[in-house]
């Protein structure tokens, strides 16, 4: 009520008021200090690996002269290690990662088509089920698969212990648990009537999934595969057991037993490998922020 | 779409039994039959070309298995998968069961990765599965007899060509009487009578198999060399084994089985072993235990020891409550984190909301063990960035300190874990109606009994179950920890490798696969407990919550 002035008054010259810090840091000004903050506390973890990469043969202690050296030549001493094999664990986590994340949100969006469209016996203890499933995260068993695989080896070693075939289906053991609930609330906020007419219109099932609801629910399958695909990215237990091999492991498993090996001595290259891997993480992440949002808070706030 | 015209036009016709006056809104069984027929002719060729494939497919892998596992005797797995195999058909060539095909795929790879292992858990926590006891008690037979050959001092010497087939090695091995035979590691001596035969009586070629060359008995030394060829099936009969790879001598074992009795005898120290039926080893009167063993079901021994045993008791119930502690605290401190940077950036008036933005999800971009491996470089005693330069050269335990360690690890899981609270407090916040806050005001609430008595519970509605989800998330959070820490400092007290930090997930992880005993049984008793804990957790929470309630 203080400044609030009847512009449409002739009478009344709208007069700047002069700029009084005061007041303007008790408005706004005290929420940009904390931003500076946060910005600080956010980002150094980030800007100090990514000078310790630029550092070549740097250690811990050279690492804490921030950007004392600007030279890329720890990127290149991180391909030519013969013992740590970073461009096959690179490609590795990408293709697992890849082939993981379209196959979850591929049999996801399958089982929320489902439970959203359609009517039968058994749908809401289907539904119960995957909420407590949820609970129960697969590296829980990780005894047990790594049991299991180890017995399958004995039979077809293609898809047993040391295989990434093997990998990719334990993670997709995890896929209907975690991601379904989330796409089923998404689904059923799509008419059904766009289902209907369809029907009318001499759609089948098959084609009214894959051409129809599946367009409409791109935001929330963007969203389901960047976690799945981040999930997969970070996960280390299964992957650590069950990819023996140097040259199959992923770079979780690879970077640690890398760091764990030779931590303080050869900091350098480990921080190039971290930035590398991060890349691809990050710019994903930044560029879907927006589907990221909207997919986390859907399942929160209907 | 060929038939498509004609199948559909029959469908919405009036089954004969309706009487003139029934509404047709009215499903009977013959309308939905009908219905049911309409939809499964509507599929295109296409459609069922491409269905076709992907079944022949799934068939070609199915029977290669069953195949494979016919000739392994494998007769449960062999079960198991011929049920998949034709539960998979029935549903996709029947012209029901429409929900079943779209739950299919995921549903088997959730019952075999997901629900099974959980009940193999559940298993392999009632037996002694671990190292020293990992397979069978024949197999653990075997390996005791071979692991304690000699070579037989009057051995007479056996005429050796090694052959090679599909990457195996064979012994093709004349008798000094002339009898020639064939066999390997896996399968005893077996006379064959159609070998080629020297000048000199060896034989030297068997169809089928490549003889080697001295040069590649030279180049796989190691592996023939490890090659030991049982004479029959009985164990006690000994091995043939080649220092050479030209000729072949017996071996025999100190240890002698005897099958009728189930024990083992030493024919040196002249010691029995006797088989107690409850260790899965054969144990000396004495008390010595001959390794390996085999596995056996043990019963509550585990949880015996898990809950009996001072040295494992002690470190499980701390590790329990440092668990739920660093979960709780989790979930506090980066929700007031995160609620109070909602609340701070939620203003409308402020410049440059996206930016912050972006850089407060940066963290929560970062991948997270790679943010627990920089943290650990950071706070490294003697080099990190944070003693060295934020402390001055200080040599602050950050990490192998009992409770500098666990605020360490509260404060880095704060640093990765805020960004995503601040996500969803903020999307919380904005959800809420701006009319609620003006009409609080207008009937002369303050700001600060605005955001408590109105703001904060309306969030608390929409957040808790992402709050409980945390709880669950953190109540596993194996990587923080294992990759910040490793679960250290070390307890050095305690019966099992485990530390101060360790939760159970990682102390689940450290007894089962690091190091040099690993104990799977014991590993999977802390994991049933670690699943009784989360049910307990789950129930208590969705009572609370209500949220089952809302399914539909």
């Amino acid at each position: 009520m203080r400044i609030a002035a009847p512009e449409t008054s002739d009478l009344y010259i709208p007069t700047k008021r002069p700029f009084s810090f005061r007041r303007w840091f008790l408005d706004t000004g005290w929420r940009h200090l904390i931003g500076v903050v946060m910005l600080v506390f956010c980002s150094f973890p980030l800007l100090y690996v990514l000078s310790a990469s630029l550092h070549p043969g740097g250690t811990l202690i050279t690492a804490n002269g921030l950007f004392s050296e600007v030279n890329l030549g720890s990127y290149q001493t991180l391909f030519d290690l013969p013992q740590q094999p970073y461009a096959a664990w690179y490609g590795n986590t990408l293709l697992i990662g890849t082939i993981t994340s379209v196959c979850t949100v591929f049999l996801g969006a399958l089982a929320a088509y489902s439970f959203s469209r359609m009517r039968f016996a058994g749908r809401r203890a289907g539904l119960l089920m995957l909420v407590l499933v949820q609970m129960f995260p697969q590296l829980l068993a990780v005894v047990a698969i790594f049991l299991l695989l180890n017995g399958i080896s004995d039979i077809f070693p293609m898809i047993g212990l040391d295989s990434q075939i093997g990998l990719i289906m334990v993670y997709l053991g995890g896929a209907l648990g975690v991601n379904t609930y989330l796409m089923y609330g998404f689904f059923n906020t799509i008419p059904a009537s766009i289902d209907e007419a369809a029907k009318i219109d001499g759609a089948g099932h098959a084609r009214i999934f894959f051409t129809i609801i599946l367009r409409l629910v791109a935001p929330i399958l963007a969203v389901v595969g960047l976690l799945s695909f981040v999930g997969t990215t970070n996960e280390f237990v299964i992957a650590s057991i069950v990819l023996i091999t140097p040259e199959k492991q992923t770079l979780a498993v690879g970077l640690y037993q890398f760091v764990s090996q030779e931590f303080s001595s050869n900091y350098s290259v480990f921080a190039a490998g971290a930035v590398l891997a991060a890349l691809p993480v990050m710019a994903l992440f930044l560029w879907l922020q927006k589907y990221i949002v909207g997919g986390l808070t859907a399942g929160s706030v209907k | 779409m060929t038939t498509t015209g004609t199948e559909q036009g029959e469908a919405p016709v009036t089954p004969r039994g309706d009487g003139p006056g029934e509404s047709p809104v009215v499903q009977t069984s013959r309308s939905k039959r009908a219905a049911r027929v309409a939809e499964a002719a509507s599929v295109g060729v296409k459609t069922l070309l491409v269905k076709i494939a992907l079944l022949s497919i799934v068939d070609a892998i199915g029977v290669y298995a069953l195949m494979v596992l016919f000739l392994k005797q494998d007769w449960v797995v062999f079960g198991a998968v011929l049920v998949v195999t034709a539960v998979v058909n029935w549903i996709y060539f029947s012209r029901y069961k429409l929900p079943a095909k779209y739950l299919a795929p995921g549903l088997i790879f959730l019952l075999i990765f997901q629900i099974f292992v959980v009940g193999y858990s559940g298993y392999i926590a009632f037996t002694n599965y671990g190292t020293g006891h990992n397979s069978t008690k024949q197999d653990a037979i075997t390996s005791l007899i071979v692991s304690s050959q000699q070579r037989v001092p009057d051995s007479p010497t056996f005429d050796l060509t090694v052959l090679e087939k599909l990457g195996t090695f064979s012994f093709l091995v004349t008798d000094p009487d002339g009898t020639v035979s064939v066999g390997s590691t896996d399968v005893p001596l077996t006379p064959v009578t159609n070998a080629e035969v020297d000048d000199a009586g060896k034989a030297v070629g068997l169809s089928g198999y490549t003889p080697l060359k001295f040069n590649d008995i030279v180049s796989n030394q190691e592996a023939i060399a490890a090659i030991s060829v049982p004479l029959s099936d009985d164990p006690n009969d000994g091995t043939l084994r080649t220092p050479d790879g030209s000729s072949a001598y017996l071996y025999l074992s100190d240890l002698v089985y005897d099958e009728a009795a189930g024990t083992m005898t030493n024919t040196t120290t002249s010691t029995v072993y006797v088989d107690n039926g409850k260790t899965g080893s054969f144990v000396a009167a004495d008390g010595t235990e001959l390794l390996p063993g085999w596995k056996v079901e043990v019963g509550l021994a585990n949880f015996a020891k898990a809950f009996g045993s001072e040295s494992i008791r002690g470190p499980l119930i701390s590790v329990t409550i440092w668990t739920f502690a660093f979960a709780l605290l989790s979930v506090l401190t980066t929700f007031g984190l995160g609620l109070f940077l909602a609340i701070v950036f939620n203003n409308m008036k402020m410049r440059g909301r996206n930016f912050y933005r972006v850089v407060l999800i940066l963290p929560y971009a970062f991948p997270a063990f790679l943010s627990a491996l920089v943290w650990a470089g950071m706070l490294n005693p003697q080099f990190g960035f944070v003693n060295q330069v934020l402390f001055g050269g200080a040599e602050i335990p950050w990490l192998t300190n009992e409770w500098l360690a666990k605020f360490s690890i509260i404060f880095v899981n704060l640093w990765l874990g805020f960004p995503y609270m601040f996500l969803v407090c903020t999307g919380a916040l904005q959800s809420i109606p701006e009319e609620i806050q003006e009409a609080a005001t207008v009937d002369g609430a303050r700001p600060g009994q605005v955001f408590r008595l109105i703001k904060l519970p309306l969030l608390l509605v929409s957040v808790a179950p992402l709050l409980i989800s945390s709880f669950a998330f953190n109540f596993n959070n194996f990587n923080l920890i294992y990759m910040l820490t490793n679960g250290g400092p070390r307890d050095v007290t305690a019966g099992v490798n485990v530390g101060a930090t360790d939760i159970l997930i990682s102390m689940v992880y450290k007894v089962a696969f690091v190091g040099a005993s690993r104990d799977y049984g014991l590993a999977s008793a802390f994991s049933i407990i670690i699943f009784l804990l989360v049910a307990l957790v789950s129930i208590i929470s969705f009572k609370q919550t209500k949220a089952l309630e809302e399914l539909n």
